[in-house]
Order: structure tokens, then C-alpha cells, then sequence
């Protein structure tokens, strides 16, 4: 980590996850108003010192719904994702350990899942479901999970016959502890580095649902059905448009100069001479 | 090359088997059966609706009865008819007895996200191929690192955003161009050059937006693959044999790095096709997205399964083009040396 941070884009990445993490930690404290309190008498104003982003139509202070919207953005992101890594590290580990048709199978249903078009995917998923905060987690999850498959499997493949392996293998280790304290292990920062590049992805999945008002519903805000409102009023108040674009922008843009980061700084072959 | 193509062929089955199974599941997703959570999400679900859902996937069947009659609706490719649109066929025209067509919604949303599509991927070509290059030449000096940032905001760029923008912009406040559908008013009193001409303008701003979100993996795909190249043996041989930087970058590197680009974009296929949800219902596109966007909005089951199919068809459909062009591009594939 150290190592990775002193490579700038990877720094200025990091700062700007940081800075929105921490940020989204202690919106109930520093949220100037309630997110959702409507104020007929303060619709549709423009940046001003009451409201250092304006009101959308209802008159909710749009600084307070963004704090508040990023709280989503991001456990959704890290949930999601969570879910993702974890079926992923199952049965990448499985495949690449065992091999054989536990393998044909894991790598085939991989294959069929990246032939079915994602977002169409979630989209089916929601019309069959209802659309909510946590349907969309999992959903997502459920349906990004083929990437860490395939990496950790990999990783398994090109370890499972290096030598520490077999001679862990050699002194009686059980098929658990090679799998966990040898193999694992040492495939985990590819799996972090693809995390990171995921939490980014699927923040721009969100946001895209809540936009087409499939994702997280009103009145809970999110930098995405924040863009919904916008998009209605775009006419009059370029605020609502331009703040949400702009953070989720910024977001993406911070997990991806991370994970990049990371990655030349452990895979020095990508950024050689 | 036949050998490889049957193969490859036959490589299909299994995986429309798998599509199969997992557009099955999803139907049998919803808590209940999907007739009860029709009716949830639309209290005017009448019980007529219902019955027909059940008619139409076979509900009081077993399971393993109704999965089979999926199968056959995905092998004959027959969807039904859709809930929303006075009966409209979801797939192919049919005709009546009195002779009158109707057409599909597939069949007419289809060809539009294609065009688009197609498009939007010649313009990624024209701009991510420089871009790649000469970043890949000019590596770790100002031209590269402007690219690369540039790269880094595109991946990072919401689409929709980026659309509503645009849409403000050149739309809205400069009125250059239409910002919805497909066709103008008084489109039908054109000329077929007029006709074209206001068709490509009302499609600029898509395939813009759908070009721009695809565009940065692509530069930065080439960027890679150039520099990967360009530290090869056979490069230092080309170069030391006297031949000229030109030579030596556009006839001997750039062929070879733009190979694994065929597979890259049978890859992104699945992409743009659902990518194509957010921009089609942002500027009124009558395509599959909006098509969709629009069935899933009113809980249309039989379009629903339809274009989630057809979507998974037409990946598998690109993929095979894609594999079978690189197998013609590089006879080391073909002959099995690579796989």
C-alpha cells in the first residue's frame, strides 16, 4: 500500500475516496439541513450562502440530499461488490483447486452469465422483484461476480503447482489450509485491486438504476434520483444536474485512479520503461 | 479453418442451454408466481391478465414441463404477444386471417440499436485508435499523460450524465440539434436525402454518448497492446535491419496489436447492447433499450423474456464473428497453437 501510494494518480485517487468516505461519515453531522424536509417557500434556488447548492422543486436543501445521497452510493457500491468478491473467491478457489468438471461447470456458467447483457439482466431481476436499496445490492452482486471468478482462478491455476504449495502439500497440509493460508493468501491483492475497480462500476450501476427510477426510490436520496429530478428541471436549475453528475464522476474516477494505482505498483511489467 | 468453426459452433450449445436455465429461474424469481406479483405492482392487473400470464407460461404445469415449453418458446424463438401494446407479437410480424401484418417489437426496436451500435463503434475506431497509438509512442510524455487522463474521465463519465448535458447544451440552449425520437415533424414530406440527413441528426447525440463511454477501454486497450508490442524481438529485429520508425510502428506493430482488439469488441457487445437502455430512454429512441426500459416500467413479462434473450443471442451471435475473424486474422489460433 505504501509502495502503491507513491505513485500519484494512485494518491490523488485515494485522497479523493478519502475525502468522500469521511464526507459521507459524518453527513448527520455536518448536513446544514434534513434531507428530505420540504420548504414551499425555498423551491428551485440557485447556489446561494443558505444553500451553497441550491433546492430542487420540492425545496430540500440539495448539499443535504448530496451528503446524504453518497451514504447510499457507497454502501451500495461496497455491499454489492462485497458480495461479488465473495462468490467470486469461492468459486474462483474451487475451480482453479480441484479442477476437472467442478471446474467445466464454474467457468461454463461464467460464460453464460457474460453472454446475457448485464444491465439487461438487472433490469429483469427488478421487474420481477421490487426495486429497493437492498434488492440492488444483491442484485448487482448477484450479477458481477464472473470477473473475480475468472482472476482467482487464475491465480490458483498458476500457484497450485509453485513449489511452497507442493511442498506444504508434501508435509500432510489438508486441502482448507492450502487453500487458505497458502493459496489465498497469496492471490489477494489482484482480488483487491479488482474490488476497488468494481466498487467504481458498480457505483455508476446505481446511479444509473436510480436515474431510471429502477434503483433507490424517493425520498431517499441518491446522486442518481437526485439526476432524475434534475433532468426534469434541467430548463431552470442546472444545479441539480451538474452536483450529482460531478460527484459520481469524481467518485468513479477516484476507485479507478486507485485501483490502477495499485496495480502498476504490484505488476511492475504494466508500467515498465 | 472448418474444423474450427464447427467447433466453435457447437461450443454454442451448451451455453444457450445455460441462457436457457437462467432466464427460467428469473421468471421464477418473484415471490409466489409472477401472475401474483403482476398484480401487486398493478392493482388494475385484472384477473384476465393474470390468467393469460399463466396460459402463457404454462404456470399450472410442473416445472420441469414449463422449462421445457420455455425452451421450445427460446428454439422457435416465439415470445408470445405483449401485455402492454394491444397484443403486438414481442419477436416477428404475424399475420392475421385476414391477411393483415403485425409487426414485432422486436423486429422494428432491433435494426434502430443496431444502426446505432454499428455507429457508435465506427466512431470509437476513428478516435481510439490515434489516441491509443500515440500515447503508446509518445509513453510517459505530456501527449500520453493528457491521454491517459483523458481515458480516466471517460471510464469515469456517467453516460446519462454526460447525455443530460448535452442534451441542455446543444439542445436546449443552442437548438442545434433535436433532442428526441427519431424523426422530425413533416419527416415524411422529405426528400430521401432530407430523410437520411434528419434521421443521422437525431442520432448524433446517442451514438455520441454511446461512443464516448465505450471509447476509453478501447484507447487504452491500444495503448497497452502497442507497448507490449513495440518491446518485442521481432520490432528490434525490424529496427535494426535499418527499416524506418514508420515502417517499423504502422507495418509491423500496429497488426499485431490490434488482433486481440477483434475479441475486445465481441466482448463489448453485451455492453453496448444493454448500455443502450439509458440512452434510448434519455432521447426518446425507440430501440431495444427503450423497448425495455418501457416493458420493465409496466411489468411486460413476455417482452421482457423476448429481449433478454435476443440480447444474450446476439452476444453469442457477436462473440462467434468476433472468434472466427481472428481465427482468420491469425492462423497461429486457427491451427490450435493459441487458445
Amino acid at each position: 500500500m505504501k509502495h502503491a501510494l507513491r505513485n500519484p494518480l494512485a494518491l490523488i485517487g485515494f485522497s479523493i475516496i478519502a475525502a468522500i468516505l469521511l464526507l459521507a461519515l459524518i453527513a448527520p453531522w455536518i448536513a446544514p439541513y434534513d434531507p428530505n424536509a420540504i420548504n414551499v417557500k425555498a423551491i428551485l434556488l440557485a447556489p446561494e450562502t443558505n444553500h451553497w447548492m441550491g433546492t430542487d422543486g420540492l425545496g430540500r436543501d440539495v448539499l443535504s440530499r448530496m451528503l446524504y445521497g453518497g451514504r447510499i452510493s457507497l454502501l451500495v457500491g461496497f455491499v454489492a461488490v462485497g458480495i461479488a468478491t465473495l462468490i467470486g473467491i469461492v468459486l474462483g478457489a474451487v475451480a482453479g483447486f480441484y479442477r476437472g468438471w467442478v471446474d467445466t461447470v464454474i467457468m461454463r456458467t461464467v460464460d453464460v452469465m457474460l453472454s446475457i447483457p448485464t444491465f439487461f439482466l438487472i433490469l429483469a431481476v427488478i421487474a420481477f422483484l421490487t426495486p429497493s436499496i437492498w434488492n440492488i445490492m444483491i442484485v448487482i452482486g448477484l450479477t458481477s461476480w464472473m470477473g473475480v471468478t475468472r482472476l482467482v482462478r487464475a491465480e490458483f491455476l498458476s500457484l497450485r503447482n509453485r513449489e511452497f504449495v507442493l511442498a506444504a502439500q508434501a508435509l500432510g497440509a489438508k486441502d482448507a489450509r492450502l487453500i487458505f493460508t497458502h493459496l489465498l493468501p497469496n492471490s489477494l491483492t489482484p482480488i483487491i485491486v479488482s474490488s476497488i475497480l468494481g466498487i467504481a462500476s458498480a457505483v455508476l450501476v446505481e446511479s444509473g438504476l436510480s436515474f431510471l427510477g429502477l434503483g433507490v426510490q424517493a425520498p431517499q436520496a441518491s446522486w442518481g434520483n437526485i439526476l432524475t429530478d434534475g433532468k426534469e428541471y434541467i430548463q431552470f436549475a442546472w444545479w441539480l444536474s451538474l452536483f450529482p453528475g460531478l460527484a459520481i464522476l469524481l467518485t468513479v474516477l477516484g476507485y479507478n485512479l486507485l485501483g490502477d494505482g495499485l496495480r502498476d505498483a504490484y505488476n511492475p511489467r504494466s508500467n515498465q520503461n | 479453418m472448418l474444423k474450427y468453426l464447427l467447433k466453435r459452433f457447437f461450443w454454442m450449445i451448451p451455453l444457450l442451454v445455460g441462457i436457457s436455465l437462467i432466464s427460467f429461474m428469473i421468471m421464477h424469481l418473484a415471490p409466489g408466481d409472477i401472475t401474483s406479483s403482476e398484480a401487486s405492482f398493478n392493482p388494475k392487473a385484472s384477473e384476465e391478465s393474470r390468467q393469460k400470464l399463466r396460459e402463457l407460461y404454462s404456470l399450472d404445469k410442473p416445472v420441469i414441463v414449463q422449462y421445457s415449453l420455455w425452451m421450445k418458446r427460446m428454439a422457435t424463438l416465439n415470445f408470445g404477444t405483449s401485455f402492454a401494446s394491444h397484443q403486438r407479437p414481442v419477436f416477428w410480424q404475424t399475420k392475421d386471417k385476414d391477411g393483415n401484418v403485425t409487426l414485432g417489437m422486436i423486429q422494428e426496436a432491433l435494426p434502430i440499436t443496431l444502426l446505432i451500435n454499428v455507429l457508435s463503434l465506427i466512431l470509437i475506431i476513428a478516435i481510439a485508435l490515434p489516441l491509443g497509438v500515440i500515447s503508446a509512442l509518445k509513453q510517459n510524455q505530456l501527449a500520453d499523460r493528457v491521454i491517459t487522463l483523458f481515458v480516466f474521465i471517460g471510464f469515469a463519465i456517467p453516460g446519462f450524465w454526460l447525455a443530460l448535458m448535452l442534451m441542455y447544451w446543444t439542445g436546449v440552449q443552442h437548438n442545434w440539434l433535436p433532442i428526441s425520437g427519431l424523426q422530425s415533424l413533416g419527416h415524411e414530406h422529405l426528400h430521401w436525402l432530407g430523410k437520411t440527413l434528419d434521421t443521422l441528426k437525431h442520432l448524433a447525440l446517442p451514438v455520441f454518448i454511446s461512443a464516448i463511454t465505450g471509447l476509453a477501454g478501447i484507447a487504452l486497450f491500444v495503448r497497452n497492446g502497442m507497448l507490449e508490442v513495440l518491446h518485442q524481438d521481432y520490432i528490434t529485429t525490424a529496427r535494426s535491419k535499418g527499416l524506418n520508425e514508420h515502417r517499423v510502428v504502422y507495418g509491423h506493430a500496429l497488426r499485431n496489436a490490434l488482433l486481440p482488439l477483434i475479441t475486445i469488441f465481441g466482448l463489448s457487445i453485451p455492453g453496448l447492447i444493454g448500455g443502450s437502455v439509458i440512452a434510448e430512454s434519455i432521447f426518446a429512441i425507440p430501440g431495444m433499450g427503450k423497448l425495455f426500459y418501457d416493458a420493465v416500467l409496466m411489468r411486460d413479462f413476455p417482452v421482457i423474456m423476448g429481449i433478454l434473450t435476443i440480447g444474450a443471442l446476439l452476444t453469442l451471435i457477436g462473440n462467434l464473428v468476433a472468434d472466427v475473424a481472428y481465427a482468420w486474422a491469425d492462423p497461429r489460433v486457427r491451427r490450435g497453437v493459441m487458445q
